[in-house]
This record gives structure tokens, C-alpha cells and sequence, in this order.
């Protein structure tokens, strides 16, 4: 029995990919089902992250890959195939917004960076939060609110950075920024996040300063 | 080296990515160590960002995956890979 192409190559390593894509290339273009399938979810979610709108990032997605399915000859390996998928997606994306608002004269990208110091929201504890809260509507409809709630430059680098789970070259070289420039707009984002959801997710169940602290990079949950 | 507040909230974003140097590193922790409102500022930002990064937070419009295969086989049909 013929094995599914959309389910015959396994995808995710560098080697595995770049094989993959030189048999699409060499005329085995059904494999390319398999190559975008692993990343279809996170392109989705970033997409509507940054669009805020299901209708408008499911067409994002459609003409990113196809984009990308048209352009696959030009693929070149130093980038991951992920991080030049997510370029597509993002440039999808901001043609978009930028169509939506013709009359804006000024690019995004020549804002200056705002001097402002950011403050936290005050939060007396934080208990442990289970991730089983994702379980509920109105969290993940919180959580999807302050993310559409960031200014635009600062949501595009949290969503790639925080939400796609890029590093940070890769969201540099997707967003064609410095390094320096994501590390700047990510604090203000997880900054703005944390003003944004801290009240509103923190447990209220706790004593004084019932909360749990681990260590530095270990996970809470 | 000693550390304000404001100092330790302008690091905790590369504190998180693990990408402060040892001696920052050690001072945010001595900071952390003796303010309560710090500790609480990292640990929530930590949380949430964990709650972003779980699959459950966004859901996929329902059909989606088809729709998106089915447009891509309407063009591979038609074109070839090109670059």
C-alpha cells in the first residue's frame, strides 16, 4: 500500500527538511503538505495574533504558504525553514494591516523608540496559576485581548519571540531588525502584559505573599 | 553591584532569556532575594508567558488545516515549486 505523502517524510530537523525540500523541487511536490505541516498551528496563531481577526489570519495563512510553495526554489539554508516561513507569514500580515490603513503615513519601523520606563502592575502574590485555567473561554479570550492590545511593534515580537517560540536572531532576522531592537521591544511587551494580566489572572485565594518562588528558569507548573 | 527596582524590571525580560552576564545575574537574585514586589513582577511575567506559549491559548477555526491543504493541492496542480 503507497504511503500518504502527506504523512511520508518526517519533518522538523534541518537534514530531514532540506531533503524534503529538494525532492519537492525535483518534482515530488506533494511532500510539501508534510514540510508546512508541523508549523501550520503556530502560523495561525501569529497570524491572528497580529490580525486579531480568524477570518483575516486563516486567508494570511493560505497566501503565506502558497507564497512560500511559489518561492521554494529561493529557500536558502541559512535561514530554518521555520524562521523563513514566519517571514512570509509576517510580511503576509503587515501588507495587510498596512492596507487596512492607507491614509497612515508613517512606517512603524521609523517610530523612534519610546524612552518611557515601563512599571509592572503592582501585584502583592502571584500564586501558582494551573495551565488547566486555559481550560476556561474567558481566560484564553483575556490572554488573546492584551496580545491584540499591544501596539503593533511591540506585538509582532512578542508573538514571534513568545507565541511562535523563535529565538531571538531568528525574530531579528524575520522582522529584519537588530537583535538589540527585539530585546528592547520584548521587555516593553512582556512589560505591558504582565501590567495587563497580573490583576486580572492573579489568585486571590493566597495569605500575605502566598505565592511560590522556584528558581530562576525553572518552570512554575 | 546593587540594584532599584526599576533596574531589576529593565533586566527581567534577558533575565528570563538567561542572557544576563553571571555578576548581573547575581545581583538581580541578591534584588530578588529581599523585595517582594520584584520576586512577584518576575514570577507573574514568567507565568504568563507560559499561559502565551500553551497551544490551548489560540484554537484553530474549525476545518482549518482542510482548507488550507485543499487550497495548496488546487495549486500544486497547476505550478510547479518556483523561486
Amino acid at each position: 500500500m503507497p504511503e500518504n505523502p502527506k504523512t511520508a517524510v518526517a519533518t522538523g530537523p534541518a537534514g530531514d527538511e532540506a531533503n524534503t525540500i529538494a525532492r519537492i523541487l525535483a518534482g515530488e511536490r506533494e511532500l510539501f503538505h508534510a514540510l508546512i505541516q508541523p508549523y501550520e498551528k503556530c502560523l495561525y496563531f501569529a497570524a491572528f495574533s497580529l490580525l486579531k481577526n480568524q477570518a483575516d489570519a486563516e486567508d494570511c495563512v493560505q497566501d503565506a504558504v502558497l507564497k512560500a510553495y511559489r518561492a521554494l526554489a529561493s529557500f536558502r539554508r541559512e535561514s530554518k525553514f521555520s524562521t523563513w516561513l514566519a517571514t512570509i507569514v509576517m510580511n503576509v500580515a503587515r501588507g495587510r494591516l498596512r492596507h487596512d490603513r492607507v491614509l497612515e503615513f508613517q512606517s512603524i519601523d521609523h517610530e523612534p523608540e519610546e524612552d518611557e520606563s515601563f512599571t509592572p502592575a503592582v501585584i502583592s502574590d502571584w500564586r501558582e496559576v494551573p495551565l488547566e485555567v486555559l481550560e476556561r473561554k474567558e481566560v484564553r479570550e483575556i490572554i488573546q485581548q492584551a496580545i491584540a492590545g499591544l501596539p503593533e511593534k511591540y506585538r509582532e515580537v512578542f508573538v514571534m519571540r513568545d507565541v511562535q517560540e523563535l529565538s531571538i536572531a531568528e525574530t531579528a532576522e524575520a522582522l529584519g531588525i537588530t537583535e538589540g531592537l527585539v530585546k528592547v521591544r520584548l521587555l516593553r511587551a512582556r512589560l505591558m502584559m504582565q501590567k495587563s494580566l497580573a490583576p486580572r489572572l492573579q489568585t486571590k485565594r493566597s495569605g500575605p505573599f502566598g505565592f511560590l518562588r522556584k528558581e530562576a528558569g525553572a518552570s512554575w507548573f | 553591584m546593587v540594584l532599584d527596582c526599576k533596574h531589576v524590571w529593565r533586566e527581567i525580560s534577558n533575565y528570563i532569556e538567561g542572557t544576563v552576564d553571571s555578576k548581573l545575574r547575581e545581583a538581580v537574585e541578591t534584588h530578588l532575594a529581599h523585595c517582594r514586589h520584584c520576586a512577584a513582577v518576575l514570577d507573574s511575567t514568567r507565568n504568563i508567558l507560559v499561559l502565551v506559549g500553551d497551544d490551548r491559548t489560540f484554537e484553530l477555526p474549525v476545518g482549518y488545516s482542510d482548507r488550507l491543504h485543499a487550497r495548496l493541492s488546487e495549486i500544486m496542480v497547476e505550478e510547479a515549486p518556483g523561486g
